[in-house]
């Protein structure tokens, strides 16, 4: 009977595609198109460009004009678009061409999408999604590489989600066109292309709101998202070397976080390393410090450490990898905690 | 029904694409050396321009945004502003720029990764490259508020894309530029694309002059491939500016016979037809050819300078390719004019960690 069950698993592992994050990302896109059609994607280059990451390619030949429109350049309008279409019935996925260019639509965002709901009691909703690059490491230009997540997780209302491999790109996505609220989509640069993973296109969702352990163990816990999971997963590669169990934790869903997966594993491992590539200053790694200090500070064996950027503006790509965490400073910060 | 008011934007072009003057031509094109001077940028624009793409395509350069085919129009814009003037670029104005006194080792410096391309060494009061799209247009308002304040006789020149008119920062920097008559030229370079969307998809405007009829300030379009054109339309219009008349909205039409960038593959959604049209209205062989009928230009004239220019970009490349990597400092320097301290703790961490990995 084993040897059925293993042919089974080979050939199901042979005929689903094996396929990068942005690929995973027009996927998502497509399945729910197909299967919801209030769902339409707007932005800059989405329709005959297919994006210009390729993350919307083929969706305007498949679905149309209609509901795959390209928009005018101004981030405003696609910000403020998706508030009418989504108040009136609409599921707007919206891509900002990047993050550094998703400041004018701040405004609409702060202001109208997040709290839709809540000032009109319910009566209208703004379940949009918008999708937006994230980070550095691609040798970008200028204002195409921050890191910005910590802005908009300040904003009641929006949640903010990032994946880290592309069957969570796929799986999160999915989630976040399906909830009734904004969510805005961050996807790391560095992961678009980074690796290819099998994925079945069953339009089968993963949880928002959830953090994902990704590798269990018991000297250290490490919090991280979106590019610096790998920089992190490389780290305790190292850390194995030496017998350094870390337990790792994506954290996928920045804005509302899930606490309880981190309290749980600084309450078996007692020590908390927090690493993200934007700046230190109140940054995500802030809040999940202070929630650590708040209700799990008994735990902790060893002040928590945070491996971030600087707080600088992220520099030209000549010096990028020397803002950019590396896995050497994550050991480094996990040996501190250890040496306390 | 009364009318209340009537508007019009008028079309400007002085020389046609085989060369032949179109009007009467205004004195700087009846000065022979002064239309070689031009001629020579343009051409020195678009030769640095194809280096820079190879730089690119070779692995050393960034992401590069080619000027190719708006050789005119920049050229035209540098040679009608006064060095006191000052410009606010998008990302693409290599002509004007080197008219100005940017070199070309600076652009390359910007363009593979190095904030001091940013520091130029010739126009200190110019801004920088200005990427998200259309905000520049509002400084090039603010620089010219503080020149009217001031009472100085200078200028503000902002460039914009067809899809930068789209973003509302542009409309508020034309309605400010209106409301306080201030002295600024805004520069629309419409080249038919906002990487993948043709200006028709952008607006439904006829023009793009016509954006400023409602604010209350003139529009013009001009032939954007004519850089006799584009430069007397924007001299007239930085005298205008000057003498306290108000500002000015200017549509070059012109063609990106280029990708957006050369990250950018614009046959996924450009017709090669289109491309193939536009070349017969590029901009270097119209004044080539009012050149030489007019006896000023050989293909002598023609070789030395596609060796001078090539000369003078390649010493160019060798200096940027020459320009050793920044410290780890140079994340903090300029950062503030004095910096805090727990930013000096930052800057002692990266220099340790530098120092560790055997860095620079």
């Amino acid at each position: 009977m084993q040897w059925r069950v293993l042919a089974a698993q080979r050939r199901a592992a042979t005929e689903l595609p094996k396929l990068t994050m942005v690929e995973a990302i027009a996927m998502a896109q497509a399945w729910e198109m197909q299967h919801d059609p209030s769902v339409v994607v707007i932005g800059q280059d989405v329709g005959a460009n297919g994006g210009v990451f390729r993350a919307t390619a083929g969706l305007q030949e498949r679905f149309g004009a209609d509901r795959v429109q390209d928009t005018p350049l101004a981030e405003a309008t696609i910000a403020g678009m998706s508030v009418g279409m989504a108040a009136h019935g609409l599921k707007p996925v919206a891509e900002i061409q990047f993050m550094g260019f998703i400041y004018p639509a701040l405004d609409q965002i702060v202001n109208h999408m997040s709290r839709m709901r809540h000032r009109t009691r319910g009566r209208l909703s703004c379940p949009v999604v918008i999708r937006t690059p994230h980070g550095g490491g691609i040798h970008a230009p200028e204002h195409h590489s921050e890191s910005t997540e910590t802005m908009l997780c300040h904003i009641p209302g929006i949640r903010v989600v990032i994946p880290s491999t592309p069957a969570r790109a796929y799986g999160l996505l999915l989630a976040a066109i399906r909830d009734p609220d904004p969510v805005v989509f961050l996807e790391p640069v560095r992961l678009y292309r980074a690796a290819r993973q099998e994925i079945a296109d069953d339009g089968r969702a993963l949880p928002l709101d959830t953090a994902f352990v990704l590798r269990e163990g018991t000297d250290v816990t490490i919090v991280t998202w979106g590019a610096m999971t790998v920089e992190t997963l490389r780290a305790v590669a190292e850390l194995d070397k030496e017998g350094i169990s870390a337990e790792v934790i994506d954290l996928a869903t920045l804005s509302p976080i899930d606490s309880a997966t981190i309290l749980a594993s600084v309450a078996k491992t007692g020590r908390l390393v927090i690493v993200h590539e934007a700046a230190r200053n109140v940054g995500v790694g802030a809040e999940i410090a202070a929630i650590v200090a708040e209700h799990g500070l008994y735990d902790l064996q060893a002040p928590i450490q945070r491996v971030t950027g600087y707080d600088t503006i992220m520099p030209l790509f000549r010096l990028e990898q020397e803002y950019i965490p590396s896995a050497q400073r994550i050991v480094d910060a996990v040996q501190v905690t250890l040496a306390a | 029904m009364n009318t209340v008011a009537r508007f019009q934007v008028d079309y400007r072009q002085l020389l046609d694409e085989r060369g032949r003057a179109t009007a009467e031509l205004p004195a700087f094109a009846r000065d022979a050396e002064e239309m070689r001077r031009m001629y020579r940028a343009m051409t020195l624009a678009r030769v640095f321009d194809a280096k820079a793409v190879n730089l690119q395509r070779t692995g050393q350069l960034g992401t590069y945004a080619s000027s190719l085919g708006h050789e005119a129009t920049h050229v035209g814009v540098g040679a009608a502003m006064h060095a006191e003037d000052v410009l606010a670029p998008v990302y693409r104005e290599y002509g004007t720029q080197l008219w100005r006194g940017v070199t070309m080792r600076e652009i390359l410096l910007y363009w593979g990764g190095d904030e001091r391309g940013n520091d130029f060494a010739g126009p200190r009061a110019d801004f920088a490259w200005c990427v998200p799209i259309a905000t520049q247009t509002l400084h090039a308002a603010g620089a010219a508020m503080t020149f009217k304040i001031r009472g100085e006789r200078r200028c503000a020149v902002a460039y914009i894309g067809d899809g930068g008119t789209s973003e509302g920062a542009f409309y508020e920097a034309l309605n400010l530029a209106g409301a306080r008559q201030l002295p600024v030229v805004f520069m629309v370079v419409n080249n038919g694309w906002a990487i993948s969307v043709p200006v028709r998809a952008q607006t439904a405007a006829q023009t793009l002059a016509q954006k400023a009829i409602a604010a209350g300030i003139p529009g013009l379009q001009v032939d954007g491939n004519d850089v006799i054109a584009v430069r007397d339309s924007v001299g007239a219009a930085l005298d205008t500016a000057r003498a306290g008349g108000g500002p000015c909205v200017i549509e070059a039409l012109t063609y990106r016979l280029s990708d957006h960038t050369t990250a950018d593959d614009a046959s996924r959604y450009r017709p090669e037809r289109e491309v193939k049209d536009a070349w017969a209205l590029e901009p270097l062989l119209r004044v080539r050819e009012f050149l030489r009928q007019a006896g000023h230009w050989s293909a002598d004239d023609e070789q030395a300078l596609q060796r001078d220019c090539a000369r003078e970009v390649d010493a160019a490349v060798t200096e940027y390719l020459g320009t050793p990597r920044m410290s780890t400092d140079a994340m903090f320097d300029h950062l503030f004019a004095s910096l805090p301290k727990h930013l000096q703790e930052q800057r002692a961490m990266a220099r340790a960690r530098g120092a560790k990995t055997g860095g620079h």
